[in-house]
């Protein structure tokens, strides 16, 4: 690996103070999961690393407010998969973040820093579209809530602003019960990056939210009407046909080395299904029909 | 380059090294500690045969910083035996067979004791998740589940980092 300095401000105005002083010559470390594996094959070469974990005012939990729930920037995807509330009220957050790497990823990876990677494939991506996620982001001129979908611009690249640090995700509160789910196809069973990763999420009015990724330079979530796809009575070739229409802003890459882009989007038809189907059966084993 | 002095414990032994700031946990361990026993392979998170315990839980050291582990306590397989034995996880690779070239063996050890500190009992499944980040070229998986589900039905003699010793087979 290339030399660079290593800073852990404890405090978010050092951490302020350093992004100010280095520019775009430091980069925030959190999990460490994506930033080693590029700070050593030279994609990126900051002068300063700057890790975020020492910041006094970031934690690594998960906490209920009148907003929601708010999960810390330190928290790792082991502890938000393992979270009675998230695996309750946010069941494909839960899935998700369950599927990230291993074990070992997992235990050091972060949401804040997966929203912050900004990978078209990321699997906690479609569940916090789903959800309304807002990234809470501080700066020197203070505090902002960034809506999950307008933080996404292309890989790599958000609406963070230079010399901000992201210091929450927060999960509005639910309105009721829904069924939700995330699937997502690899090319073997484990542990691998998704050609095709995707949510969906069923209230018990039948309103259907559905969001993907890996199929386009970021993770979208579906725009329209979708009411069809929670109906019990709608064919499933009709249902097919709407979800169509819903991956209209799917444009895999065509070199891509993971699939090709028709693969990609045959799956993204066949787990659109799937993924209404379970999250239908979901809201159903908690005695609601939609 | 820039040194900064960390201090960590390693294997219930309290460490304080000189890291460059650009040197992974793999980098310090090996090459400062020289406790060669963690294995550098793939260096991108997906093989885990560097994996060891920080504070409890597996990791990928080549995934971390050597900075990062500033007061952490760490264990690797140097750590597992006790002063004239094998702990309970090593004793059921040897009975099943799990090693074969060896390579990435102290990763699966490493994996295994995260797994059992938490699940007491896995189920086959849980012991194929649970080591889903080590991959074994020689494909010895059959026999390192075997291992993992019979250290499981032996009492634990200590705590995972350093229990005391039994006799080798």
């Amino acid at each position: 690996m290339r030399a660079f300095a290593y800073e852990r401000p404890a405090d978010l105005a050092g951490a302020f103070a350093l992004l100010a002083e280095h520019g775009p010559d430091a980069r925030l470390l959190a999990g460490g999961t994506d930033l080693i594996i590029r700070l050593r094959d030279g994609s990126i070469r900051p002068r300063l690393v700057v890790d975020v974990k020492r910041i006094g005012e970031l934690d690594d939990g998960i906490r209920d407010t009148s907003d929601g729930l708010i999960i810390g920037a330190r928290t790792t995807m082991t502890a938000i998969a393992a979270d009675e509330r998230i695996r309750r009220d946010y069941t494909a957050l839960a899935d998700a973040a369950a599927v990230v790497g291993a074990v070992q990823i997992r235990n050091r990876a972060t949401l804040a820093g997966n929203v912050c990677n900004a990978s078209p494939a990321a699997d906690t991506a479609p569940a916090l579209l789903v959800y309304d996620a807002r990234v809470v982001a501080a700066g020197p001129a203070g505090e902002r809530r960034i809506p999950i979908d307008a933080f996404f611009v292309r890989s790599g690249v958000t609406t963070l602003a230079p010399g901000e640090v992201v210091t929450a995700i927060e999960l509005p509160v639910p309105t009721g019960r829904r069924g939700a789910v995330h699937v997502r196809r690899t090319r073997r069973r484990g542990h691998d990056l998704a050609a095709v990763t995707l949510a969906c999420s069923i209230d018990a009015a039948g309103v259907t939210r559905l969001a993907y990724g890996s199929v386009g330079p970021r993770p979208v979530l579906a725009w329209g009407d979708t009411s069809l796809l929670a109906d019990r009575s709608a064919s499933d070739h009709a249902k097919a046909e709407l979800l169509e229409r819903l991956f209209t802003d799917a444009r895999p890459s065509p070199t891509s080395m993971r699939a090709s882009p028709d693969y990609r989007l045959a799956m993204l038809r066949v787990l659109g299904l799937r993924a209404v189907r379970a999250a239908i059966d979901r809201l159903q084993a908690q005695g609601v029909r939609p | 380059m820039t040194a900064i002095r960390i201090e960590l414990t390693v294997n219930g032994r309290p460490r304080s090294v000189p890291v460059e700031a650009h040197h992974t946990l793999l980098e310090a361990l090996r090459d400062d500690l020289g406790l060669t026993g963690t294995k550098e392979c793939c260096l991108v998170g997906e093989c885990g045969a560097c994996t060891v315990i920080v504070d409890g839980v597996s990791v990928d050291s080549c995934l971390m910083l050597a900075a990062e582990a500033d007061g952490a306590a760490i264990t690797t397989v140097e750590g597992l035996a006790g002063t004239d034995g094998v702990d309970r996880v090593q004793r059921a690779f040897l009975a099943t067979g799990a090693a074969q070239c060896g390579f990435c063996i102290p990763g699966q050890l490493m994996s295994a004791r995260a797994l059992l500190a938490i699940t007491a009992h896995p189920t086959k499944a849980e012991v194929e998740e649970g080591l889903a980040g080590n991959l074994c070229r020689c494909a010895g998986y059959e026999q390192i589940i075997e291992a993992v589900l019979l250290a499981a039905d032996e009492p634990d003699a200590g705590d995972g980092t350093s229990e005391p010793a039994e006799p080798a087979p």
